[in-house]
């Protein structure tokens, strides 16, 4: 695996324009997949997306690239089972090999409650077309021979839930695909680029671009793919965000030299183990308590989420840590994402990825790519809007968000 | 180190030992019954910068207790 391969991205770097059809402001997967979907979808290609480090260098390069579409709630369902077809297809469909890799996610119980939950959320799953199983404790032995199948004499595994088209992919591989593929049809890419203001109508119901540390900006749409920083974006064009930023945290091990291939998580310990392309094994387990805006990785982190997974999987104990990170997460209250139109006219949000953004990049961008070109909320998307709070219709699925 | 509060019953413990609670701060440009309920439910104001809140010493004296952090560098700045 040479990892130089990847620096080989194909990008046009291009002098600011005075007007844009669409500004995205964030380059991440979610603002690049919808600079795409409007270049190949809907023919819209004098678009910008703006970003303020480099692309891919916020949550999209930070995650745990976890591909999977067991939902709770028929919404989601429909919404990440959409998002996983098309990553499915993502590899042909950019011609870029995304290292894209279908391992199938494995989900622990260790008590009865794990169970009911699971027996009903695989009932939804299969009802939508993404096979989940229920598998008993020798299956789950079979497939995962590490597991210590008594949890350390305390989480004793009762059973599996096998969601089959949980899979892996390299982020980073992910977000310059879908770069390489706006920016040749013709999407500007501006790095380094920080959004300082955006420039509102006289009586604020409109947005009509964009002031940045390069010079203004003008558009009629413009898209707030943030991550972390939302509500100073939002706040800009007066809106009021529900949304609450915590740290997330994760790590990687040296390398493990057998093949792992499920993703395993526990339900009740709160913890997710997979194996990367490279060998290492890469874990994530809930976000920080207290809501901030720091990158600082802690070690009280490192032994609970250490401990969880050697509990559980006893090789890891002759692991080494690697490397430790954190990513900013907008947390919503409801454990979805909020999507598409604001109040405000011409401005569009994509917000409240959490824990759960990357498995969602291809479904978020082809949605809001149809909602910026026709105007109106696409269906995909309808029950995600802002405006469901207000309606008291939120769409709470904590429990298929793996980590909280 | 870990990062500590000082709690005015049990003195400096770690963080681990309180639960985060948030302090609500509705504007007051917000005005109608109804949607002040609405924004108390749902929406938050996600400082950056320094802003009060209560911790709950859960581990501890089972007190809530306030504090200012300034959540930017997570940094606790005073304590009330």
């Amino acid at each position: 695996m040479n990892e130089f391969q990847e620096r080989k991205v194909k990008l046009k770097w291009h002098e600011p324009k005075k007007t844009y059809d669409v500004i995205i402001i964030g380059g991440g997967g979610h603002g690049l997949a919808t600079a795409y979907f409007l270049a190949t979808r809907h023919n819209i290609t004098n678009v910008a997306v703006i970003e303020r480090k480099y692309i891919g260098g916020g949550n999209s390069g930070r995650n745990t690239t976890i591909i999977r579409a067991d939902y709770g709630i028929p919404e989601a369902m429909k919404f990440y089972g959409r998002s996983v077809d098309l990553y499915y297809e993502l590899e042909k469909e950019t011609d870029r090999w995304l290292m894209f890799k279908p391992k199938g996610m494995l989900r622990l119980m260790h008590s009865e409650a794990n169970l009911t939950s699971s027996i009903k959320r695989a009932h939804v799953n299969s009802e939508w077309g993404h096979q989940t199983d229920i598998l008993s404790a020798p299956e789950v032995a079979r497939m995962v021979p590490e597991l210590d199948m008594s949890g350390g004499g305390k989480y004793p595994v009762i059973g599996g839930f096998l969601h089959h088209e949980g899979a892996t992919a390299r982020h980073d591989r992910v977000n310059w695909a879908l770069a390489e593929g706006a920016n040749r049809l013709g999407a500007h890419i501006h790095q380094r680029t920080e959004v300082q203001d955006l420039i509102m109508s006289e009586d604020g119901s409109k947005v009509k671009g964009v002031r940045t540390n390069k010079g203004d900006m003008y558009a009629d749409q413009v898209l707030c793919a943030v991550g972390g920083h939302v509500t100073k974006v939002t706040s800009m064009a007066g809106l009021r965000m529900p949304i609450r930023t915590h740290p997330l945290q994760a790590f990687v091990t040296n390398h493990y030299e057998r093949n792992f291939d499920p993703i395993v998580a526990s339900l009740t310990l709160h913890f997710y183990v997979s194996q990367t392309a490279r060998g290492e094994m890469l874990m994530g387990a809930h976000v920080d308590r207290q809501p901030a805006y720091n990158y600082r990785a802690g070690y009280d982190f490192l032994q609970h989420c250490a401990h969880h997974a050697m509990t559980m999987l006893p090789f890891m104990r002759k692991l080494r840590v690697l490397r430790q990170w954190t990513g900013l997460c907008d947390m919503s209250p409801d454990a979805s994402p909020i999507l598409g139109l604001t109040p405000v006219d011409g401005f569009h949000i994509s917000t409240g990825w959490g824990t759960w953004g990357f498995k969602a990049i291809p479904a978020s961008g082809e949605s809001l790519a149809a909602t910026i070109a026709t105007g109106q909320q696409a269906e995909l998307i309808q029950p995600f809007g802002l405006d469901r709070f207000a309606k008291d219709r939120t769409m709470g699925d904590l429990g298929s968000t793996g980590t909280h | 180190m870990s990062m500590q509060i000082t709690c005015p019953f049990c003195g400096d413990r770690p963080l681990q030992e309180f639960a985060y609670g948030e302090v609500y701060d509705i504007p007051e440009s917000i005005t109608d019954p109804d949607e002040r309920n609405l924004d108390r439910a749902f929406f938050y104001n996600n400082v950056e910068g320094v802003q009060r809140e209560a911790w709950f010493h859960s581990y501890g004296c089972r007190r809530w207790i306030y504090i200012q952090r300034d959540t930017i560098d997570d940094r606790i700045v005073k304590h009330e």
